[in-house]
């Protein structure tokens, strides 16, 4: 192979990861000089569901903010589909953690969803009919519609996520942020999470999505990012979801028992 | 005329007050606000100082800079790893000191009463008028509340959906780029400005009153944010005309029935409300517990 094809290669290569629906390099957070997140890179492949998974306190949650540059990292990079989150920012969606806001404000579901249009708007453009109907829509997607009219602080805990669920899709995006969607939700809510994170997948999008529970990472996710401070791991599930990995991510908080003949994880 | 004047100037304070609440209520901020509307004074007396008048525009200008400058120390004292109860009380009564202390040093250049800057005298309105080229343009703090009741009705009429978000969620509003920290002192600067355009008429304590009682009237009495800064502005000017009439009738200070008359409106609204109302809360908790 000559020199010339060579540097193509590496060229087209080059090329392609930083057309990668996120890629981050050395991406370090650091709260009072104290490092929640260290010297982190990845790239996630597209349409894919990716978990983000980690013991408490792994730097999860700070990690999404400081790709979405909701807080400061004092160093590292962060390309979404090859350009930075400003300029790519109406391709990206994001579910914040349902506690961080306060539902007692006085606005209704749909509201709410309409608020995932904001972004496309631009500074003077109010919401009108077109907004309405797309967030009734994703409000229908996620099973709520009937509660379209509804006061947000008298939706259940699993309503409440599949609103911001909801707001999420009407962002339109092609690459999703979800920070803890499973987190304290019913049985109908999971569904209705699942259903929609498959539908997703078949549109070719992709989602990272901070997760909780390694029981069900198997069944629900394609890809997995380990991350401890450090990342520990990344790569599809099937390479990367082993008890070794999770052994050095967890460190001797976890145990594997088994359990009718399955290995089942548990957290101490 | 003179009744005109001062029902006029009540009802612009309480207008600018009572839409500006809803926000800071909503963002949990009442108490920067209140922070806000006594930090202002030494802006003022420097303006005053500086200008050498009470020109309306100078004494703007000073005390939105000091409002913004008191938000801003809040905000580094806060980072800097304080309590935000602590660094709020820290600020503005440090503030609110330097101001008192500017006054009373030079009170035989400044004309403004320190019981003036506490509890206002908006009887006097009508008599401080402003003059220009020599044509008496009608009473000075009318000027100046209209200006800021234009500002504020311009900035949220066009930026609604922003304040809107980043009131309900910060990290969701700058995650769509919308400039949260932008919008946040935009919203301190208007409540800087309607301070200090109000505190003459109705003093940097009552000015509290006006804006934090409306609003939560107005809150528990709706389930929609257009609705709620509605009704706060129906309780604020209800409040302004129903209070100067009290005041009137009484012969007691107008400002001190103005707030009183919103006092009076917020626990009704407290008791009455269909929704988070005392009286509606206990009725349904007895007929949960005849079901049972």
């Amino acid at each position: 192979m000559s020199e010339e094809t060579n540097k193509l290669k590496h060229r087209t290569a080059a090329k392609e990861a930083a057309a990668a629906p996120l890629a981050v390099s050395n991406i370090t957070v650091a709260y009072q000089r104290k490092a929640v997140v260290e010297d982190v890179s990845f790239a996630l492949p597209e349409g894919k569901l990716v978990a983000l998974i980690g013991p408490n306190g792994a730097g999860k949650s700070t990690l999404l903010k400081a790709i979405l540059g909701l807080i400061p990292s004092i160093s590292g990079q962060v390309a979404i589909y090859g350009d930075t989150y400003k300029k790519m920012r109406s391709r990206v969606g994001y579910v914040p953690q349902r506690e961080s806001v306060d539902w007692d404000f006085p606005t209704d579901a749909l509201d709410v969803v309409m608020m995932g249009r904001y972004g496309h708007l631009g500074w003077i453009k109010r919401p009108g009919r077109r907004e309405k109907e797309l967030a009734m829509a994703t409000l229908e997607k996620v099973g709520m519609a009937d509660f379209a009219r509804r006061q947000i602080s008298q939706l259940s805990g699993g309503q409440q996520q599949r609103v911001f669920l909801a707001r999420a899709l009407a962002q339109e995006a092609d690459l999703y942020f979800m920070d803890e969607p499973f987190a304290g939700v019913d049985a109908a809510t999971e569904k209705a999470i699942i259903a929609l994170l498959g539908e997703l997948r078949r549109e070719g999008k992709t989602v990272l999505v901070v997760h909780h529970d390694l029981s069900t990472v198997e069944e629900y996710f394609d890809h997995v990012l380990l991350l401890n401070k450090r990342l520990v791991a990344a790569g599809p599930v099937a390479e990367t979801f082993t008890p070794d990995k999770l052994h050095e991510t967890y460190g001797g908080k976890l145990a594997i028992v088994g359990q009718d003949g399955r290995e089942a994880l548990v957290v101490k | 005329m003179m009744d005109f004047w001062i029902i006029l100037t009540a009802v612009l304070v309480a207008g600018a007050c009572s839409i500006l609440g809803c926000f800071l209520i909503l963002r949990r901020m009442a108490l920067v606000g209140d922070a806000i509307s006594h930090a202002v004074l030494p802006g003022i007396a420097i303006a005053f100082l500086m200008s050498g008048t009470r020109d309306s525009m100078w004494m703007l200008l000073g005390a939105t800079a000091f409002g913004l400058l008191t938000v801003f120390l809040i905000q580094t004292l806060q980072t800097a790893g304080l309590q935000s109860d602590a660094s709020i009380g820290i600020v503005f009564t440090a503030l609110f000191a330097v101001g008192v202390l500017l006054i009373s040093l030079n009170a035989q250049h400044i004309d403004l009463d320190l019981d003036c800057v506490l509890f206002g005298e908006i009887a006097y309105v009508p008599w401080d008028t402003w003059t220009l080229g020599g044509t008496d343009m009608g009473p000075r703090a009318v000027w100046m509340l209209g200006i800021t009741v234009t500002v504020i009705l311009l900035l949220l009429g066009l930026f609604y959906k922003q304040f809107k978000l980043c009131a309900f969620d910060p990290a969701m509003a700058a995650a769509c780029g919308i400039p949260v920290l932008l919008f946040h002192y935009l919203l301190m600067g208007m409540v800087s400005m309607t301070a200090v355009s109000s505190f003459e008429s109705v003093g940097a304590i009552l000015v509290v009153g006006m804006l934090i009682i409306p609003a939560a009237t107005a809150y528990l009495l709706t389930d929609r944010l257009g609705v709620m800064i509605g009704l706060s502005v129906a309780v604020g000017v209800v409040s302004a005309v129903a209070g100067y009439l009290a005041s009137y009738l009484l012969d007691a200070s107008i400002a001190g029935c103005i707030v009183s008359v919103a006092g009076i409106l917020f626990i009704l609204s407290l008791l009455l409300s269909p929704k988070h109302g005392l009286i509606a809360k206990a009725s349904r908790r007895r007929s949960a517990a005849g079901v049972l």
